[in-house]
């Protein structure tokens, strides 16, 4: 049973990322037609559930006992990130406007939206745990919190390195990157709340609580410093790239999408663990100790 | 006035941390009667109470109140039950009369005999007092007449005696006995055990989270 | 339930008035030192003056949040409504409402601190005062249920700026540009734009705030 679902969430995996996201990320950074027909929303939807929707099958899959899976994902990761960063970095031809400040694309682009897709998985399992009140659950919020934190912050990272170059200044205020920000800074509170709570039961209803609040708060963001932005200056986004390469942004998108999974499940297996230590049931107590006490 | 048992707990059991505050306490209780539970510091006499109240949830075992289970039928519950806790559930910036008010309000009851619980507790004159100038005796009478406002069907008394006054422990036993006499059940928290098992009705002992003896409140051990 | 409630917190907050004078003179102050960090430039300083206001307010705010939870912990007040029943529901939003009415006053007592020092007068008042409710609105309905968590653990006055900071971004950003449009004055009548936001934001946070309430101070 296990194992069918495990295999099942690849196969939507793999249809998600090829069909929708990396076409989306080829029609908007690459001016590349792959768009198979499909207005830009429903693809961008289609990659974005079908990629959640995998992952979420994938976890579920995931009863904690077997470590072989996630390492197999984390492994196959890390080679489809070498692959891609050696055609980004060696392969494909510097971009002809921005040169080779452009080739920061091919892991930016992926880190950007596998920290939303970490984020919503968060913000899933939290609403979960909430109605259903399973704490394998928790360790997923907990996981997919703390492994969206780092994607943030290599978001944010990756945002200003390739800002001074392209701006002349660390930080362009670009809607997307600062709504990365607010959000890093959001679910980091989260991370410190949690460490201030003893009581398993409360930690893990609170983080929920001020995660499904944390995540509401998204869009808003996003429109609020976009609005915001666009009063003050219009800046280009970084899409002006003409010569359509493919390569390096798939297998990016692949790696980092199979490393975060293979995270989120070995960091969950942890969290669980601890919990399962937290909530074990009460030491037997023989009779023999119980006279004596009296 | 239930006659089949009004407190029914199974296998109750309830942690702090790595601390198993409650291990597993079992018993019943028939409406009407007066519990005393006893029992060194750090037994699970408070604990126990906090859970029977729903204060806190178990995390072992189940209850039930009146028929009405602890954690799924948590309104029920509350609405049999009042608690006289450590915590006095005051707010100090408040006088004696506008606490008592607040918890009249919040149970949609009308604010009229209010003076009169407060006579009873022997506050009438500090009335208009705030509780932050209160004594911690005057405060635990406060919160008495909290508890008899709420007019339960299950009381809970956690430590009724503690740093009260000699009048103050007639005012208990008064108060318990009255409560008796309107059907109400009664669960006593205390050290006093002669004071206690005087106006109670049934006894059990507490030891680290356990029920150590459960039996008549005249035939306690006396250790 | 919700009069009940409500009538709690506005005796409560009655009883506490010092402390509203104490967080305005620290909202004021903050006015003052906040012009140091520009310099004494009159048009600068009126350029900036609704960002000024509102961080002052933001400031202050957490100072009013947490307080308004101090009452509740001290002697576990909270748990006895909780227990007797209290709707956990009727709490909150009586909570809400009155921190809202408190950091309404809060910011309308500091806008003639604002007009004073930054020279950043207006003559559309009643658009300011709305603006003001909307915005302290979006401060209060998640503030009052993050301080409600925080209260309850170690290192309350870190967390709760932490947790409530990066979320009201969006309130912040509406309520400081709405106003400074309000004082520099708005051509092009972009202000409703501002204003149609902080009404979702306060819509959504007040829904959704009230829904989750229960789960937090419950166990």
């Amino acid at each position: 049973m296990k194992r069918n679902l495990f295999w099942l969430a690849i196969a939507l995996l793999a249809a998600a990322v090829y069909f929708g996201l990396l076409v989306t990320i080829g029609d908007q950074y690459l001016h590349a037609d792959l768009s198979l027909g499909l207005p830009v929303v429903a693809r961008t939807l289609v990659a974005f559930l079908g990629g959640l929707a995998a992952i979420v099958i994938l976890l579920i899959a995931d009863d904690f006992s077997n470590l072989s899976r996630p390492k197999a994902l984390g492994i196959a990761g890390v080679v489809f990130l070498l692959i891609g960063s050696y055609f980004g970095l060696f392969v494909a031809p510097p971009e002809q406007f921005m040169g080779e400040t452009q080739r920061i694309m091919y892991v930016h682009v992926p880190t950007a939206w596998f920290a939303l897709v970490a984020m919503t998985l968060a913000f899933a399992a939290a609403v979960v745990f909430l109605f259903g009140g399973d704490h394998d659950w928790d360790a997923r919020m907990e996981a997919s919190i703390e492994v969206g934190v780092v994607l943030a912050f290599l978001l944010c990272c990756q945002g200003a390195i390739w800002a001074k170059p392209t701006w002349g200044v660390w930080w362009d205020w670009d809607p997307r990157l600062t709504t990365t920000a607010v959000l890093l800074f959001a679910f980091l509170g989260i991370l410190a709340l949690r460490k201030f709570v003893d009581d398993p039961h409360r930690r893990a209803m609170w983080s929920a609580v001020a995660t499904i609040i944390a995540y509401v708060d998204v869009p808003i963001v996003y429109f609020s410093v976009k609005w915001w932005n666009s009063l003050h200056q219009q800046q280009s986004n970084p899409n002006t790239v003409s010569k359509p390469f493919w390569i390096p942004l798939r297998a990016n998108a692949f790696g980092i999408l199979l490393l975060m999974t293979a995270f989120i499940m070995l960091r969950a297996r942890i969290s669980a663990l601890r919990l399962k230590h937290e909530l074990a049931p009460p030491p037997p107590l023989d009779d023999a100790e119980l006279g004596e006490a009296i | 006035m239930a006659t089949s048992a009004d407190v029914d707990a199974k296998n109750l059991a309830r942690r702090y941390g790595r601390r198993w505050a409650l291990a597993d306490v079992s018993f019943t209780l028939a409406g009407g009667a007066v519990l005393m539970v006893a029992g060194p510091n750090g037994s699970g006499k408070s604990t126990l109470l906090r859970t029977l109240s729903t204060a806190v949830r178990p995390d072992g075992g189940s209850a039930r109140i009146g028929g009405f289970d602890v954690v799924r039928e948590r309104e029920d519950v509350r609405k049999l039950v009042a608690l006289l806790s450590h915590a006095s559930y005051l707010y100090d910036s408040l006088t004696a009369k506008q606490n008592l008010a607040v918890v009249a309000d919040h149970l949609g009851r009308s604010r009229a005999n209010i003076d009169a619980l407060l006579d009873r507790v022997a506050l009438g004159r500090r009335a208009d007092d705030t509780v932050a100038t209160f004594s911690a005796g005057m405060r635990k009478r406060l919160s008495f007449a909290r508890v008899l406002l709420q007019e339960p069907r299950v009381a809970m008394l956690d430590e009724p005696y503690g740093q009260l006054d000699p009048e103050g422990f007639v005012l208990v036993e008064d108060v318990v006995r009255e409560l008796k006499a309107g059907g109400t059940t009664v669960i006593i928290a205390t050290h006093q055990l002669a004071r206690a098992s005087a106006i109670a009705d049934e006894a059990m002992l507490l030891e680290a989270g356990r029920v150590a003896w459960r039996g008549k409140a005249s035939e306690v051990p006396q250790r | 339930m919700l009069i009940a409630a409500l009538r709690k917190e506005l005796l409560l907050q009655w009883r506490s008035r010092a402390q509203f004078m104490a967080v305005f003179v620290f909202g004021a102050a903050a006015l003052l030192l906040f012009s140091f960090a520009v310099g004494p430039v009159a048009e600068m300083l009126r350029q900036f003056s609704a960002g000024f206001l509102w961080l002052g307010l933001l400031l202050s705010s957490t100072l009013t949040l947490a307080e308004s939870f101090h009452a509740e912990m001290e002697n576990r007040a909270l748990e006895g409504l909780l227990l007797l029943p209290a709707n956990p529901r009727a709490l909150y939003y009586g909570k809400a409402i009155a921190n809202w009415l408190q950091l309404t006053l809060l910011g309308i007592a500091l806008v003639p601190v604002m007009v004073i020092l930054y020279d950043a007068g207006t003559t559309r008042v009643g658009s300011l005062i709305v603006v003001i409710a909307l915005g302290t609105a979006g401060l209060s309905a998640p503030g009052t249920l993050y301080a409600a968590m925080t209260a309850q653990v170690r290192s309350k006055q870190t967390l709760l700026p932490l947790l409530l900071f990066p979320l009201i971004v969006p309130a912040l950003l509406a309520s400081v540009k709405a106003t400074s449009l309000i004082i520099l004055g708005d051509p092009m009548n972009q202000s409703s734009a501002w204003i149609i936001l902080l009404v979702a934001f306060d819509a959504i946070y007040w829904s959704l705030c009230g829904l989750l309430f229960g789960r937090v101070v419950e166990e």
